[in-house]
This record gives C-alpha cells, structure tokens and sequence, in this order.
C-alpha cells in the first residue's frame, strides 16, 4: 500500500517536472526559484482547501461547500475588521478558523446525525452560506481602502524569504501528515473510507469520523476564507465562486479515490501544485483564452488516466509479490 | 416585511405630497430611482437639485421604492400623477413591466424620460444613456495615453473573451488606436471577472510583458484586483492601471498609486443632465425627436438617436483629486 501511494506521488512530481520543461520552452522565466516561489504563494490557498477536502473523500464524503465556506468566514472577517479595525490579526485569524470550523461542523452534524448523502447536504449549505454573506453584507463588496493595513499586511509579511501565506501552507502540510498517519483519528479517516463495515467492527464510530472530517475541512476552508480577503484585499458575495471544484480535481489528481479510503496529504498537495502550475503558467505561454480551458480540463483528464493505471499495474506486481512469498 | 416597506413608500410619497403642495407653482419634476438609500442615486438627486437652483423655478422630487422591483415602482409613478407632476425622470427597474403605468403619465400630459437604466420606447419620451461604447473605448485608451507622453505598451484585462459589453468596449478602442500614436497595445487578457484569474492573469502581463507601462481593465473586478497585483509586485509608479471602475472599490489603489486615475460615469452630472432635460422638454423648449438636440446646462446637449436615445458624456474621470469626495458615495 505504503508502496503503491509512494509511486502514485512520485509520477505526479515527474508529471510536474516536465510540465515544467514544457514551460520554460516557450517562457524560461517561469522556472526562475523567484517565479516557483510566486505560483507556490499563488497555490497555498488550494493547497490548504485539497487537505481539508482530501480527508473528507478518505471517508466517503465530498465538500463541496468550501468555496462558499471560504467566501462566507472571509467576508466576515472583512466586516469585523471595518467595524473595529484595532482587533489583532491574530484574533482575526482565530476567529476564521472557528467560524470555518462551525459551518464545516454543520454539514457535518446532517451527514452524521440525520446521515442525508454529503453531496446534498453541501450543495445546500454551499447555497446557504452564499446568501448568508448576501444577508450579511447586503451585497455590498467590502474594498481595500476599507481594511486596516495590517489586515491585509499579514499573508505578504516575508519571513526567511517567503511570504506568510506560503508558510502557513507549509504548516498546514506538516500538522495534517502528522495527524494523517500518526494518530488514531487520522488512522480512523482510512479506516472508515477504506471498509465503513470493518471499521464498525473495530469500534470507529463512522458517522462521528465523518463529522469530524467536515469539521477539519471547514476550519481549513474558514483560514483560507482571511488568507484570500486580505490577499486580494477584497470581499464580495462572489469570490472565489467555483473554486470547490478545483479543490476537488486537485484532490483527483492527486490520487484521492472518491471512493474513499484511498488518498494522502502528500498527493493532496501535488494535485494542487499541478493545478496551481498550470493556472500561473497559462496566462505567460500566450495561448488563446479560448483554448486555455480546454488545455486544463485535458491536463486533468490526462492526470487522472495515468494515475488510475499506475494504480492498476502497481495492483498485480503485489500479487505477483505475494505468490512468490508463498 | 412587505407591509412595513408600503407604509414607508407611502409616508414617503405622502411627504413629497405635503412639501409639493407648498409650492405649488413651481415646475416640479419627480426624479424617480430604482430604489432609495443607494449612494449612486442619492449623488444623482444631489445633481437634480443642483439644475434646479440653476433653473430657478423647477422643484424635484426625488422618489423611488424601497427595494429594487418594478411594483414598487409602478405604485411611486401611480401616485405621482395622482399629484399631477410635470415630468418624471426615471431609472428604471424593468425596461417593459413600468411601460403602461408611464404611458398613462404621458396621456395625463407628463413629461417622461428614462435615465441610466432605461424603459422600452414606448413608454418614454428619451431616454439619456450615461455614456456610448464609442466615448467609453476611446476614454479607456486615452486614460493610458495621459500618463505615457512618449509612449508606450499597454494591454488589456477584460472580463470573459465573451462579455459582449467589454469586447464592444474594446473594439471601439481599436478603432481609434490611430489617435494615440506611440501607444502599443500588447495583448488583450481575460480574467473572467474573477478576483484571483484576474490577479493571476495580471501577473503574467508583468511576466511576459516587463517593459509594460499600463493595464487597461473595462470591468470593475479586473481594475481591483489587477491594482493589487502591481502593488505586491512592487511595480507602483512603473505600471498605471485604469479603465473602469467604482470610486469605493479604487479608493484603495489610488491611494497606493497603482491606479493614477479611472473612470466611470458621474452619478451628480447624470441627474442634473435629466432633469436639465426634463425641464426642457416639459417647457416645451425642445421636443424629443430622432435627431433632435436637447440642451443640458452645463453638460452641453445630448443628440438623440432613431430610438429617442442619447449619451450624455465622456465617462467622468477619477483620480487623487476627487476621490476622497466620490469614494463614499458609490
């Protein structure tokens, strides 16, 4: 399995590679150390939305309310902060991550409690959460000369040459690979994906591992909702509209099987490195606009296809394995 | 809900009634709005009362539901001719739903003209556009051309490669290209009226571009976001980004100077040119007829077109000067 998720990681880093190349062909600049860095910075936030969103598939699930999650948790950090622009971004930050945290909680109590198909379930609340921030803000965008300087200074604060966005993502990386593979909750997330029945058996409560997920995916979703606002230094009922299903085609190409069970931060943060590589790297290779969508759907379709085979062929060499153990 | 709203539109329109009858005299002219309490009308009633003290003898009345619908519209025009004023003004909630409550108006023998947002032919007189796509295109180049005397490369941000409004906009700015020479306009990128595709795609201009002087942005997302993404690059003062957009959503960047200047129509001069031409045509002073031309005080005149439609100005163009007084209006 170990072996298999490895290889599963190691072609997508090979597909990025070239992808690279291919780039830097028809614009050398874009692999410039300073540029990678730029379009890491530009990925963070869907780095950090395919984590939450990755343990959310492990368990069968799907989320696709981040995006109005994100948008929601943003505007009100936005609001609070022109109500009382002397609040500290840490509290700010604090209160996105249990605001995202809360309204990630709420899909999870439907899923668990009244066990209503997740897919229904947040394409509800993605819906709810949208005309929340409708409500709240009266369809009024909130604008830059509106937010305190050190609201929108704290993702660009450069620390050992990256910006604080990076590195959060960085953090969100270590502490989710952490909890993926060295606790028992992570463990539970497998489990409950893998064989919800086995996973009964062994005493995992699958519908509160499932809670659990949407809340982690939630609180993710709601950090993501300030890094966003005081990045684009903006908030307005739109932003970041459709962007759950990039989070999710990261996932994809990742590695995650929607079946569940399947899936590992490391990939989770490829797919969104692959992703993010070709958003940045389309608007410098001067291509038609026109084409540029259907470029990144077949990219997808393309990463999908190798990953599945990959999966295949690796499947029968363990077979083999086990026969000549035998 | 709904009847706390009634009650108000209807003290509302009761006390329009008690300050009219006052003076009664006077000429009075009913500016009605989509809806009350939006700033960008509240500087257009501002611009009305302005044409009125120039007048002299002219009253406005400025009225509207208090939420952007049709009905609530009908029911201000319904009681506007039970008042029996002399002309109404209107930015129009629908172009057809008001259309036979303004036809009665016009039997009753009042003046009626659609302004900024405007009613089907049949059921106004005119109807004043703020801006043309004509004046609109050659306004967005020459924002760029101001600040480049010797010259130089822009290119354009747009919404989606199929937003029909930005691609006439730029089309009309190709065709003048001729009257800025020096001016190269590189390419034109597409940042589908997404704050981060725009950002990204504002990026990849400085990237593929490094001599860039200026992005051009038709769209309000486009000019924010890509006014933060000079910013973050540190190139304020090498690249100006203009075009369209709102004074409260560019405060921001014209404080940074990513944005020297922007432009967009000016709510005051929409509302002094209508019920400059309210007045005219309730005076008789001039008739609405294709071709006609119909005096605006100090905006000059409006030519009409086979619709009875006509542009009243060059979008009004924004920058450190004005901002602070715009940015809180809309």
């Amino acid at each position: 399995m170990k072996q298999l998720l490895s290889s599963r990681e190691l072609i997508l880093s090979a597909a990025i590679v070239v992808m690279l190349g291919l780039i830097a062909t028809r614009f050398p600049g874009f692999v410039a150390p300073g540029n990678l860095a730029d379009v890491f910075n530009d990925t963070s936030p869907l780095i950090i939305l395919a984590i939450g969103q990755m343990i959310v598939i492990l368990t069968k699930c799907i989320d696709l309310s981040v995006a109005a999650n994100l948008a929601l948790t943003g505007m009100v950090c936005a609001m609070i902060n022109v109500a009382a622009p002397g609040v500290p971004v840490a509290v700010i930050v604090f209160v996105a991550i249990a605001l995202g945290a809360l309204l990630g909680a709420f899909n999870g109590i439907l899923v668990w409690k009244l066990d209503i198909p997740p897919i229904v379930v947040t394409l509800g609340t993605m819906t709810i959460y949208r005309g929340i921030i409708f409500l709240i803000s009266d369809g009024k965008w909130v604008n830059s000369h509106e937010m305190s300087d050190a609201f929108k200074a704290f993702p660009r604060a450069e620390a050992l040459g990256l910006p604080m966005l990076s590195w959060l993502a960085i953090l969100m990386v270590v502490i989710f690979f952490v909890l993926m593979t060295r606790t028992t909750l992570g463990r539970a997330f497998y489990a409950v994906g893998g064989n919800p029945h086995a996973a009964v058996y062994t005493g995992i409560n699958v519908g509160k591992s499932q809670f659990w997920a949407f809340v982690f995916s939630g609180a993710l979703a709601g950090l993501t909702g300030y890094l966003w606002v005081s990045r684009y230094a903006v908030a307005y009922v739109d932003i970041a509209l459709g962007f759950e299903l990039d989070v999710v085609a990261a996932c994809v190409i990742g590695g995650i099987a929607i079946s569940g069970g399947i899936g590992s931060v490391g990939g989770a943060v490829l797919g969104a490195l692959f992703l993010g590589v070709i958003k940045n790297a389309l608007p410098v290779i001067n291509v038609s606009p026109f084409w540029q969508m259907a470029i990144s759907g077949s990219a997808i379709i393309i990463a999908i296809a190798v990953n599945t085979r990959a999966g295949r062929t690796k499947g029968r060499i363990i077979l083999k394995k086990a026969e000549h153990a035998s | 809900m709904s009847v706390m709203k009634k009650i108000l539109s209807s003290v509302a329109v009761a006390a329009t009634m008690m300050a009219s009858t006052a003076q009664a005299e006077d000429m009075r002219i009913a500016l009605v709005v989509k809806a009350l309490g939006i700033g960008f009308f509240e500087a257009a009633a501002k611009g009305a009362e302005e044409a009125a003290a120039e007048l002299g003898d002219v009253e406005i009345i400025y009225t509207g539901p208090t939420d952007t619908t049709a009905e609530g519209q009908i029911e201000v025009i319904n009681s506007l001719i039970a008042q029996g004023v002399d002309a109404i003004a209107i930015s129009a909630n629908d172009p057809d739903a008001l259309v036979p409550a303004l036809k009665k108006a016009m039997q009753r023998g009042i003046t009626v003209i659609s302004w900024d947002s405007g009613v089907a032919p049949e059921g106004r007189q005119m109807h004043l556009n703020p801006s043309s796509n004509a004046l609109i295109g050659n306004m967005i180049i020459k924002l760029a051309a101001d600040h480049l005397p010797d010259g130089g490369q822009v290119a354009v941000l747009s919404a989606s490669a199929t937003a029909t409004n930005q691609n006439i906009w730029i089309d009309e700015m190709n065709k003048v290209m001729g009257d800025y020479p020096g001016i190269e306009v590189v390419t034109t990128v597409y940042g589908d009226d997404l704050a981060d595709k725009s950002y990204r795609e504002a990026q990849g201009l400085m990237q593929s571009y490094p001599d860039l002087d200026a992005i051009i942005a038709p769209t309000s997302v486009g000019i924010v976001a890509a006014a933060q993404a000079v910013a973050d690059a540190g190139k304020v003062g090498q690249i100006n980004v203009t075009g369209l957009g709102l004074p409260s959503e560019m405060a921001g960047a014209i404080d940074s100077g990513a944005s020297k200047s922007f432009a967009i129509w000016n709510p005051i001069d929409l509302g002094y040119s209508a019920a400059m031409i309210a007045h005219a045509l309730a005076t008789e002073a001039a008739t609405a007829e294709p071709g006609a031309a119909i005096p605006m005080g100090r905006m000059g005149s409006v030519t009409l077109d086979d619709t009875n439609s006509g542009a009243m100005a060059d979008p009004f163009v924004y920058d450190s000067s004005n901002i602070e007084q715009f940015k809180s209006i809309f």
